[in-house]
């Protein structure tokens, strides 16, 4: 198994980071790379087991699985079904933590998969720079960090 | 049964390895918290084995035993229990748990516990668990880390110190104490629960002959109430006015003296911010700082952090709040404003000046001498005039290329008031808080529209006027000061019994910076 774990500290409340980020439905608002996104079957976007299925700005398109949503511990999980990216049982969260000093927030994003060996480095660098680190980048300008 | 939970969390600035190699030590709490003064590992145990109890004794006597419950270096978590205490903190467990932050390379750390109170403390016990266990703690972990080896820590690992198995009650000096050792003198405690204080006392106004040391019978705090025992008191003009009678703060017989600092002594009913030990400072009405033990309302008295002692608490509290709310609640200084300070080497202007180009502000400051200059200059004044006249204004004027200032900070009073009218901008800001060269008297507010000026008068009591008030003020400045946006300078000190003496040279303008009286 193959894991990628990419943390930050994003400058505002975390029920004001919380609010941004826990629509499934969300990502073309926040990231940079998601420029659209639907909930297949008409179902509400915070109905645990919905699907989401989204066009990247490079024209790739992926569906993925919300599988679990919690408002009081503010974390998303969800999986991929399908994706050009050459995963394999691919479970991602998405956490939120309130930083009590300073009233700020500690975001967590974790991905667990199996790929093949090759291009396990690359795949590791795009998920969690390529993905992760830069839609947590988008979230801290967004608040007003540096 | 009452379940209070507690969870604080900070973003330390260290690698999360070098915070784990310290917190994985289940003894390494008396090298790094402040409240802890000895500690021990039971039975001689390796102070990461799970099962380990520590007994340790806190700095105000108290004496407590917990035991480690798990230690995992794979998840950067332990957690740990309660099992003696004098506290009714009844169930208490605890759990530390580190996450790396991976895009700064900093550690985000979470303390967190659960444990049955009596519902009657509940709020108490939560609030000094919180504050002064895990926020206290993390904090002081972190300077600790961030100082270094050289920074008064050997930085290396003790894990193999539990089996050098020293007696508990053996003193053990600790270099980092030096700052609490301040007022522990043991107390003169007498049968009805009153402390024998000594105190500067006035019987009637006049000349500082009027001030006399007497021996006092300082009471049990009351419902709000603290006593403190207090290490330095600062002394500020305005103890002068009192004295005089100009202004009828004091009641007479009185003690005067607004502002100190010490350590909490005792407690009273309903007092849930404060508790035993406390390094605490205030600087507020009523009168009676001139007192080695005090008691007094708890609302306005704050904590102050570890690293600051008490000579500089009393010397820069009053000044130091006064500063924060003139540069953010007066007037919001913003990067690139231009900001005039007046008597930019004096108590005040010193801080705002300091504090105002931190913020980005280009200050220009004035003062009365070349010497006054080469003080404002080094207290980060982009430009320092000498003198307030006609010169004056046409500076301000080529400074800011024709613009004006945008706010003016004056506290001389009669004799700038007008020149700093005119060196303002259109729709610039006059903040006057003081009058050294005289009453400012009446003025046209009329002309005031041809630059759209404002004028603010601010009073230092309306800015601090309840705990919530005082509590923001006091963290703005600690942090400021943490932060190395302002120095508060070094103090005179003078003994107690030389307050007359003290007074006499402040009223004759012979002295330089703060000074003040220790207790």
């Amino acid at each position: 198994m193959t894991r990628v774990y990419v943390s930050s500290v994003i400058p505002a409340p975390a029920a004001s980071v919380w609010r941004r980020v826990r629509d499934f439905n969300g990502l073309p608002e926040w990231t940079p790379f998601v420029a659209e996104s639907r909930i297949e079957q008409g179902l509400p976007s915070d109905k645990v087991g919905c699907i989401r299925n989204f066009t990247l700005t490079d024209g790739g398109k992926i569906r993925e699985q919300l599988l679990a949503l919690s408002d009081y511990d503010m974390s998303c999980t969800y999986s991929i079904l399908e994706s050009p990216m050459g995963v394999e049982d691919y479970i991602a969260k998405l956490s939120l933590t309130p930083v009590t000093d300073g009233n700020v927030t500690f975001a967590q994003w974790q991905a667990d998969f199996e790929c093949a060996p090759e291009p396990e480095q690359a795949l590791i660098e795009q998920i969690g720079k390529g993905v992760f680190q830069t839609a947590f980048n988008a979230l801290k300008q967004s608040f007003g960090g540096r | 049964m009452v379940v209070a939970r507690v969870c604080e969390s900070a973003i330390v600035d260290v690698p999360i390895e070098e915070v784990w190699r310290w917190l994985r030590d289940f003894n390494s709490h008396w090298d790094w918290h402040p409240a802890i003064a000895e500690s021990e590992i039971e039975n001689g145990l390796p102070a990461d084995s799970v099962g380990a109890v520590r007994a340790f004794t806190l700095q105000d006597g108290g004496f407590l035993r917990e035991q480690l419950l798990s230690l995992d270096d794979e998840t950067h978590e332990l957690s740990y229990c309660l099992i003696e205490s004098p506290l009714p903190l009844y169930n208490y467990v605890a759990t530390i748990r580190l996450k790396p932050v991976t895009d700064t390379g900093a550690t985000f750390w979470q303390w967190e516990s659960e444990f049955n109170p009596p519902a009657d403390r509940a709020r108490e016990l939560k609030a000094l668990v919180a504050n002064d266990i895990y926020r206290a703690g993390m904090r002081a972990l972190e300077r600790r880390l961030r100082e270094g080896p050289s920074g008064g820590g050997d930085g290396i690992l003790r894990v193999a110190r539990a089996r050098e198995s020293k007696p508990l009650y053996e003193p053990a000096p600790k270099e980092a104490d030096a700052q609490r050792s301040e007022a522990t003198t043991a107390p003169n405690v007498q049968a009805t629960g009153s402390l024998q204080a000594r105190a500067v006392v006035m019987d009637r106004y006049g000349g500082p002959e009027v001030l006399s040391l007497r021996d006092m019978d300082v009471p049990l705090p009351g419902p709000g109430e603290v006593r403190i025992r207090q290490a330095h008191i600062g002394v500020n003009f305005i103890d002068i006015y009192c004295r005089t009678g100009y202004f009828d703060l004091v009641s007479l017989p009185g003690v005067p003296g607004m502002e100190a600092a010490g350590v909490v002594e005792s407690v009273g009913p309903g007092v849930s911010h404060l508790a035993v030990g406390d390094r605490v400072a205030y600087a507020c009405p009523p009168t009676g700082a001139y007192a080695s033990v005090r008691t007094m309302s708890a609302d306005l008295v704050v904590r102050i952090p570890d690293w600051l002692d008490t000579a500089h608490a009393a010397a820069g509290l009053l000044k130091g709040v006064t500063a924060g709310f003139l540069l953010h609640d007066v007037h919001t200084v913003e990067r690139g404003e231009w900001v005039v300070v007046h008597a930019a080497a004096g108590g005040v202007g010193t801080l705002i000046t300091q504090w105002a180009a931190a913020l980005g502000a280009r200050v220009i400051g004035t003062v009365s001498d070349q010497e006054k200059a080469r003080v404002a200059e080094a207290n980060g004044a982009s430009e320092v005039l000498i003198g307030r006249r006609t010169e004056f204004i046409e500076r301000v004027r080529q400074l800011t290329g024709g613009r004006g200032a945008d706010v003016i900070y004056d506290a001389i009073g009669r004799d700038s008031f007008d020149a700093s009218v005119a060196a303002l901008a259109i729709r610039g800001h006059l903040v006057s808080f003081g009058q050294a060269s005289g009453d400012i008297g009446p003025r046209e507010i009329g002309p005031m529209a041809s630059k759209s000026i404002t004028l603010s008068r601010p009073n230092y009591g309306h800015y601090i006027a309840d705990r919530a008030m005082m509590t923001m003020q006091a963290e703005r400045l600690f942090e400021a000061l943490d932060r190395g946006f302002l120095t508060i300078p070094e103090p005179q000190v003078a003994p107690l019994e030389n307050v007359a003496e003290v007074h006499l040279e402040l009223e004759a303008g012979r002295t330089t910076g703060a000074i003040v009286l220790e207790a």
